[in-house]
């Protein structure tokens, strides 16, 4: 599927900022299932943008301005050839080993609910990609998720006592079971294209990663209650989604943030019968 | 369980090291010594030396009591000490080095690849980071504790930001001041050139782009951290600016110090700020204390952080019970000093032996530290021996168990006159371009209470003045 991605963050503030940096994740690589054929990204204010990558490979732009700055705004895109692998990540550059992804982190921190859980909903399966499987649909079925990207995240434990989130708490509370159960499992950030397949799921996403020794990693998202596909786009890969974020910052002065976020990302073909 | 004195041995002898302190305590009047201790509080008083105690609601600023019966080592007990210092120091900074780049010790089996892998203080941002000069943990406070005349053992080892030391150097300020007859009696060696050796060692592992002479500050969390008193007593001695993260600027991978002349550029930070909270961009984004953008300066080879990022993986206690197989490994040598035997609650037949003795052994997170979640079995009731069963149970990995040792005890002047309390020693080891240096003796921590083992300041313990006589 060749899907064309526009992606607009728009701050605007109150006060205006001084001086900012951000780190962006906002850049996708080639990998087996996925193919960058044009990727831009560009910031609507003068400022110093310098690429680099992270401890996961996983390539950071690194953006800082001096102000005064009142709006400011991040404009990516680009267009992305996708290849249904069925969920299977293959090619991707891998710095650091699997086990890593066994830590606990803030985000994923496990209760008694979950641990129990965990157990629970794979217990009829006997190998882990079959658990993984029995994990996803059992989120799926069980969490609501959010998708009007209103809402922030909460973390695993409280996602799953609230029986839903928005998709970057699903996959925490996915990533938290596995690990659980001794699997590796990442976070991944990225865009779903729209398609028959996901009508409602276009936009910003966030799925999951697990880690088996026959195959490598292999996607699993539980908003939409499967393996990726090639509607999905992958940005970044991380510990948890602050490992991961598309955007983070820090700021001197610009009290009073408004953020607004657009994304588009839809079949290229698509698009060019629409103009 | 009868402990080792370190004046009167076994209970009978007199150990010569004490021979004149022992003369002096007993020609002492108690109301001498009741007047003494009242002046050195007020000498502490004055200076403002307090910490704080976290989860204490009536004070957030509190006093560590200080016993004036100094803590005495002979110089061959420290000269054995030092050299088994030096040996682990440089295990530590040689195992860093090698987890953060070629991993031989994991390839060879020493730890199991996971203690480190799966551990939150392995940084992955520090991944094949050659950092300035090879040297991870700068400064470093090893907990010793004795149990007899020849063993010592290291019960943890410190390489983040260890504190301490200004109360080992006040500490001899004040006896120095009270009491100046037991000095010409005694040839106690020199504490106050440590500020001049961590000076020197700073200095030394300044960036190659740095100039001859480095700009050097202290970044401290600010007046709220537990010991933001020694930030500043450190900051003084080393005649360096004492600042917080909002002092601190990053452009284009250059650290800058806001100063009345305008923006200074800055070559080495002794930061005493966790990982955690040292880069809002890269850490906790959460962190108001840090400074954006200071780990891209650091990996840019433009500021030297002391200790490094990421040695939390080297003093976790899950790692601990491996250091003697570490040293062996890096060193080639036998370790000089012997670690607490120390049961791995992640290996299941350990676990089992530890759920079966929990009244009679010490219980501790592998994260934890400062005394905070841990169990002392013989002293715990049995509510808190069955909370930590279930701990045990459900995260075994999370911690490790050791013996309750019978920790040597020193006289110290209590309510009651003279009596013996239990003692630990935190020595301080600098690691710099230059090699390692390490002044006589350390910070010794006493139990107050009677009996008790646990000597961490947050939980009811004091300090000594630590001697080692020079002849």
């Amino acid at each position: 599927m060749r899907i064309r991605i526009s992606h607009s963050i728009t701050y605007a503030y109150d006060e205006p900022v001084r001086q900012l940096t951000q780190i962006l994740r906002l850049t996708p690589r080639d990998h087996d299932g996925q193919h960058v054929m044009s990727w831009r990204i560009e910031p609507t204010v003068d400022g110093n943008l310098r690429a680099g990558q992270d401890a996961h490979g996983n390539i950071v732009h690194t953006f800082s301005a001096d102000g005064p700055i009142s709006d400011l705004a991040i404009h990516v895109g680009g267009v992305i050839e996708t290849l249904d692998l069925a969920g299977v990540i293959r090619g991707t550059i891998e710095r650091v080993p699997p086990d890593v992804f066994r830590r606990d982190t803030l985000l994923t921190t496990p209760d008694d609910a979950l641990r129990d859980f965990a157990v629970a909903a794979t217990r009829a399966d006997s190998t882990p990609l079959a658990k993984m499987h029995a994990l996803t649909e059992a989120l799926h079925d069980l969490l609501a998720c959010d998708r009007s990207g209103q809402r922030t995240g909460i973390g695993a434990a409280a996602a799953f006592a609230a029986r839903g989130g928005i998709p970057q708490d699903l996959t925490h509370v996915f990533m938290t079971c596995a690990r659980q159960l001794g699997i590796p499992a990442r976070y991944v950030s990225g865009y779903v294209a729209q398609s028959d397949a996901l009508p409602e799921a276009e936009g910003a996403h966030a799925w999951a990663e697990a880690h088996f020794d026959d195959y490598g990693w292999i996607g699993f998202d539980c908003a939409n209650g499967l393996c990726p596909i090639d509607t999905h786009v992958r940005i970044a890969a991380g510990l948890d989604f602050a490992d991961a974020a598309p955007v983070r910052g820090a700021r001197k002065g610009g009290s009073g943030e408004n953020l607004a976020v657009l994304v588009s990302a839809r079949a290229a073909n698509a698009q060019f019968a629409n103009q | 369980m009868v402990a080792f004195d370190e004046m009167t041995g076994t209970g009978a002898e007199l150990r010569p090291a004490y021979e004149a302190l022992d003369r002096w305590l007993k020609e002492a009047p108690p109301e001498m010594l009741a007047l003494r201790r009242s002046q050195a509080e007020l000498f502490f008083r004055r200076i403002g030396i307090t910490f704080a105690v976290y989860g204490d609601e009536e004070s957030t600023e509190r006093l560590i009591p200080f016993d004036i019966i100094p803590r005495v080592l002979t110089k061959p007990e420290w000269a054995k000490l030092e050299k088994g210092l030096r040996q682990r120091v440089t295990a530590l900074n040689m195992f860093l080095a090698d987890v953060y780049g070629p991993k031989e010790c994991l390839k060879a089996g020493i730890i199991p690849p996971d203690l480190v892998y799966r551990n939150a203080c392995y940084q992955l941002e520090m991944v094949d980071f050659q950092v300035p000069h090879g040297i991870y943990c700068h400064i470093a406070g090893i907990d010793i504790v004795r149990v007899d005349a020849d063993t010592f053992y290291v019960l943890e080892d410190n390489a983040r930001t260890p504190s301490g030391v200004s109360y080992m150097m006040e500490n001899r300020e004040v006896m120095l001041r009270l009491f100046p007859e037991l000095f010409a009696m005694h040839r106690v060696a020199p504490v106050d050139n440590y500020p001049d050796q961590l000076l020197a060692t700073l200095r030394s592992v300044a960036p190659r782009s740095a100039s001859s002479d480095p700009t050097i500050c202290l970044l401290t969390p600010g007046q709220y951290n537990s010991a933001f008193y020694e930030h500043s007593f450190l900051a003084d001695k080393l005649g360096v600016e004492l600042v917080e993260g909002s002092d601190l600027l990053v452009k284009d991978d250059v650290v800058y110090m806001r100063t009345t002349q305008g923006p200074k550029r800055v070559d080495v930070i002794y930061r005493r700020i966790d990982d955690d909270f040292i880069d809002p961009l890269v850490f906790r984004g959460d962190s108001v204390l840090g400074v954006p953008g200071i780990i891209s300066a650091y990996k840019a080879g433009n500021v030297t952080l002391a200790n490094a990022v990421g040695t939390g993986v080297a003093d976790d206690k899950a790692v601990y019970s491996y250091m003697p197989e570490i040293v062996k490994f890096f060193t080639g040598e036998e370790p000089i000093l012997k670690n607490v035997p120390t049961f791995r609650c992640r290996e299941p037949e350990a676990n089992a032996y530890v759920l079966d003795n929990l009244d009679k052994l010490v219980v501790k997170e592998v994260n934890g530290s400062g005394g905070y979640g841990m169990l002392v079995g013989p002293h715990a009731n049995k509510a808190q021996i069955e909370t930590f069963r279930k701990k045990l149970k459900a995260q075994p990995e999370g911690f490790i168990a050791q013996p309750t040792l019978a920790l040597s005890t020193c006289p110290t002047f209590v309510a009651s006159g003279v009596a013996p309390r239990h003692v630990d020693l935190r020595p301080y080891v600098l690691s710099g371009a230059n090699g390692i240096s390490c002044v006589p003796g350390g910070l010794t921590r006493v139990a107050l209470k009677e009996g008790s083992l646990v000597v961490n300041s947050s939980q009811g313990g004091g300090t000594k003045d630590t001697w080692v006589l020079d002849a």
